[in-house]
């Protein structure tokens, strides 16, 4: 049976985190009433001229350089004309051809062990499109609010260049995308809500036979709005088109959409006919000039970047590769791991409980890392009492979920909830001697040398106290009430 | 005394001395427009309360002691130039009703002075035309001769200055049409170095040719008002951070030593006798004032015109895009969809000479034609641009026609397009060059004006303006006036 290949370009589009707008003083900030946000030059009024906002210029620089790109000298901007009511010039003013503002770049992942370098072939400088909302009836409405925000896209390299990879698989997608959204979340370019489509993701994929040169036709994905999204979507449509080649089918050259609650894609268009953009350079708009000694500024002036960080965790404070990739895949996260190691001094066990439970928590009530109650201090706290013996472990875990569900100190938690470990052995023996009076059969198969029993008279004595009694002392006392029964 | 007959400066004499009102001066020329518009056709819109309120406002600020030289000056202004909730049409009946929420730069700095706007003139629709008859609503006349065109596409402008229906006017210029249409109707009209006057609030026909400039009764008046609307404006990023000198110190009668530059290229395709005539007895005139002057070659002009019919109308087809009837101006009835819509308010709203060119620009636009087209049309534009700036390396102005023919009558090149685009075949290398060019009236052919065009380098208006005024100074073509 003919066995095929995938072939993976990621295209994403990132929304800067600039205050105004790529051409006009209009805020960029998310929302507000319709059509409140809007200017004669965003709304592309007759006469308007457009305006470079030299702070998205400067976002996308930083961005390029922290993706490894180089950065053109002489960077022009583009009309990409096509008519839609969204579109209020009838043109997007992008950046086409050999001129973006970054070029030849590329992301390091590491998907099972194996690290790939993914080629990226350029990062440029776009406006956003106005929205258009569908009324009911023989109406439609449209808000501008959101037209001209600068956008950011990035592309990747298929073929790459000799010494980098191209993505093969959709577990590499979605690591390229998170590590992407790392690097562009920790220099503080973009806030990678994917939910919000302020980071969105449209992967093309393809598949060809093994050991053919030649890419196949490849549709594109589109409404991916989770990392979850973007593994089923991929796997999904690479299955697709195996099953169509395998029947002797053709790949349709379209735009596909991934539904989340159906699993499946559907064709939403077809690209058979490519659309005409007729780019050309923007005349209202004049070069961008980087001046070499300004672009080495940029690049000095980028803070520690994903993988920098993570090599310097595992350096440096022994964590495995696989917890450092997981801790620094948001800023959040790697921030909030190196605040509760600075005070703690203990890395190992501050991952493993960020590595184990916060990560469960967080994933299972969908909270991101920023909204989160819990701070490394009260992590620390509970690290502290665990340390001196005032919790267990196993208590620890109720406190860590009381701690993340409601945001109070540990200490506190731990006297309201009356969790303190028992330590005192005149507390303790009454109950122990009640486990033994209830269960003669084990206490002769224990003293029968059937050693292993002895942990279900443990269980039985943490029962009693919750959980509360301390477990070595537990044992010790155990043994010694045993052999006076001997 | 005909106080809409005034120049500007004299005007402004009149003004400051208190021997007459703005008000007095802008109800003379509203009396004019009155009494000649019909004729011409100059205005689309009259704007008779706001002008009013304005001189009042003017007289104020004169009598507070501050005149400033366009203080109270009755200035038309062409109609694709932006004023805040007054008509801004572009003669074009896809934006019949659209009224900007805001004022150009340009006029933003005419009020600034307390100049009186009395109204928006006629153009070719969108200002692609030579005969202001591509306008949407009605062809202008030329004071001349009202059955002669006043050129184009600021026809109206011209037209309006020369008939005493304002004092001075605004005008845009893509490809000569502030100078032909100056030429035309005998007054005079300056294209400044591209970047010299902010573009914003000039709605756009070609982005990287379109530049307003004055059209006034004589080379003074063209000094007061670019003084005025020059300058750096960060909102427009293709304008140029340049001081901008006080142009009227250029205006010395002296051209002893100037260097004089005349292209033989531009006297050939299609000029009429009699205007090489005028224009040679113009350089021979500026010779006897002491000028030197030098026949020269500039060969690649004559590549300036299908250069400019390439990246004009690509540059409009995308410019144009804009207009689909969803925010503003016309939009078509009864579309079952956005799409449909868009598609019949474009067909109902352009008008044919509109249309024709956005196809030619979409189609040298098309992935396979780019290079071949505008790509092509870019690079000849460099090799014609190092020629020109080659020529000023030699001369300090260079002096052509500004028009091959006098006023062409109404009707007659309509049908032949070709005869209609070669009359701006002088004017268009100055706007693909992007260097400033004044034309001025040098004599008569039949009643009808001459005009001399007068090109300098880059930022050059000073000499330019100095040549022109020495040229005016010694004759009194610029004196003369139609009878209506
Ligand atoms: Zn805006």
């Amino acid at each position: 049976m003919q066995e095929y290949e995938p072939i993976i370009g990621m295209e994403v589009h990132a929304e800067l985190l600039t205050e105004s707008k790529m051409f006009c003083g209009c805020t960029a900030e998310f929302g507000g009433e319709p059509n409140t946000r809007c200017c004669p030059v965003c709304l592309g009024l007759p006469g308007s001229l457009p305006v470079i906002n030299v702070k998205a210029v400067q976002y996308v620089v930083k961005a390029a350089l922290a993706l490894n790109c180089s950065i053109t000298p002489n960077s022009i901007f583009h009309r990409k004309n096509y008519f839609y009511p969204d579109l209020p010039k009838g043109y997007q003013i992008s950046q086409y051809g050999d001129t973006p503002i970054g070029q030849h770049g590329w992301v390091q992942i590491t998907v099972n062990g194996a690290t790939k370098k993914i080629a990226i072939r350029r990062v440029h400088l776009e406006e956003d499109t106005g929205k258009l909302l569908h009324v009911e009836g023989d109406r439609s409405h449209i808000d501008y609010n959101r037209g001209g925000v600068p956008l950011m896209e990035i592309v990747t390299q298929n073929p790459p260049p000799p010494g980098l990879d191209q993505i093969q698989s959709a577990e590499e997608a979605k690591e390229y995308l998170v590590r992407l959204r790392a690097i562009l979340t920790y220099i503080g370019v973009n806030d990678g809500k994917l939910e919000e489509g302020s980071l969105r993701c449209e992967p093309n994929i393809s598949l060809r036979p093994v050991g053919q040169i030649e890419f196949g036709v490849k549709t594109e994905l589109k409404n991916l709005n989770s990392f979850r999204a973007v593994l089923r979507g991929i796997e999904y449509e690479l299955e697709r088109q195996e099953k169509v080649l395998l029947k002797g089918g053709k790949i349709v050259h379209e735009t596909r959409r991934w539904d989340d609650v159906r699993g499946a894609t559907a064709s939403m268009r077809s690209k058979e006919f490519e659309q005409e953009y007729r780019y050309f350079p923007e005349p209202d708009l004049t070069p961008l000039r980087f001046d070499a000694q300004w672009v080495e500024e940029q690049r000095k002036a980028l803070p520690e970047l994903p993988d920098q960080r993570k090599r310097r965790f595992i350096e440096e404070l022994g964590i495995p590769e696989y917890d450092a990739e997981i801790l620094t895949d948001s800023r959040p996260m790697a921030e909030f791991f190196e605040e509760a190691v600075k005070l703690s001094a203990d890395a190992k066990s501050v991952s493993n409980w960020m590595m184990g439970d916060l990560l469960r928590l967080l994933n299972a009530t969908g909270t991101e890392m920023e909204q989160s109650k819990l701070t490394p201090s009260h992590l620390t706290e509970m690290l502290n009492l665990i340390g001196k013996g005032t919790i267990s472990g196993k208590i620890a875990k109720t406190v860590f979920e009381e701690m993340f569900g409601t945001g109070r100190r540990a200490s506190e938690i731990v006297e309201k909830l009356g969790l303190t470990q028992i330590t005192d052995e005149s507390e303790l023996i009454p109950i122990i001697n009640q486990v033994l009076d209830e269960n003669p059969r084990i206490v002769q198969d224990v003293l029968g040398g059937k050693d292993k029993s002895l942990a279900f008279l443990v269980g039985q004595t943490m029962r009693y106290t919750k959980g509360r009694a301390n477990p070595p002392l537990v044992n010790r006392l155990l043994r010694e009430r045993l052999e006076s029964r001997r | 005394m005909d106080l809409a007959g005034l120049t500007v400066k004299a005007a402004h004499e009149l003004l400051k001395s208190r021997q007459v009102t703005s008000r007095e001066l802008t109800e003379a020329v509203l009396r004019r427009i009155e009494s000649v518009d019909d004729k011409t056709k100059a205005y689309v819109t009259v704007t008779s309360d706001i002008a009013l309120r304005q001189a009042d406002a003017a007289d104020k600020r004169i009598a507070s002691g501050d005149a400033a030289p366009l203080t109270g000056i009755p200035i038309a202004i062409k109609d694709n130039m932006c004023t805040r909730g007054v008509l801004t049409t572009c003669s074009s009946r896809i934006l019949y009703n659209y009224k900007p929420v805001y004022d150009a730069t340009v006029v933003e700095r005419l009020a600034a002075v307390n100049a009186v706007m009395v109204g928006k003139t006629n153009l070719d629709e969108f200002a692609m035309g030579s005969s202001t008859e591509n306008s949407g609503f009605f062809a202008s006349r030329n004071p001349w001769d009202t059955e002669k065109a006043p050129g184009g596409s600021s026809g109206g402008s011209a037209s309006a200055v020369a008939a005493d229906e304002c004092l001075a006017a605004l005008g845009s210029d893509t490809g000569g049409s502030i100078r032909q249409p100056a030429s035309f109707c005998g007054v005079t009209g300056m294209k400044p170095t591209y970047g010299r006057v902010s573009r914003y609030g000039l709605v756009a026909f070609a982005s990287s040719l379109d530049q307003i400039g004055p059209i006034t009764k004589d080379v003074t008046d063209t000094a007061l008002l670019l003084n005025v609307i020059s300058g750096k404006d960060p909102r427009d990023s293709t304008s140029l951070d340049v001081p901008v000198p006080d142009y009227t110190k250029s205006l010395a009668p002296d051209v002893k030593g100037i260097k004089i530059g005349v292209p033989k290229e531009l006297f050939g395709m299609g000029t009429a006798p009699e205007v090489a005539s005028a224009v040679w007895d113009a350089v021979k005139l500026l010779a006897g004032l002491g000028a030197e002057w030098k026949e020269t070659s500039t060969p690649s002009v004559e590549y300036g015109l299908p250069v400019y019919y390439i990246i004009a109308p690509s540059e409009a087809s995308s410019n144009l895009a804009r207009y689909d009837g969803v925010r503003y101006g016309l939009r078509s009835k009864d579309s079952p969809d956005p799409i449909t819509m868009l598609m019949k308010t474009r067909e109902e709203g352009f008008g044919a000479e509109v249309k024709q060119r956005i196809m030619i620009g979409t189609y040298a636009l098309s992935a396979g034609y780019y290079d071949a087209y505008y790509l092509k049309a870019q690079k000849v534009r460099t090799l014609l641009r190092r020629d020109i700036e080659r020529a000023f390396e030699e001369f300090d102005v260079l002096v052509t026609p500004t028009s091959p023919t006098v006023a062409f009558g109404l009707g007659e090149r309509v049908d032949d397009p070709l005869a209609m685009k070669l009359s701006d075949v002088c004017t268009i290398p100055a706007n693909l060059a992007g260097i400033p060019a004044i034309s001025v009236p040098c004599g008569f052919h039949n009643g009808l004006p001459i005009g001399l065009q007068i090109m300098a380098p880059g930022l050059g208006e000073e000499i330019a303006l100095r040549v022109a005024y020495a040229f005016e100074q010694n004759t009194d073509y610029h004196k003369q006036k139609p009878n209506l």
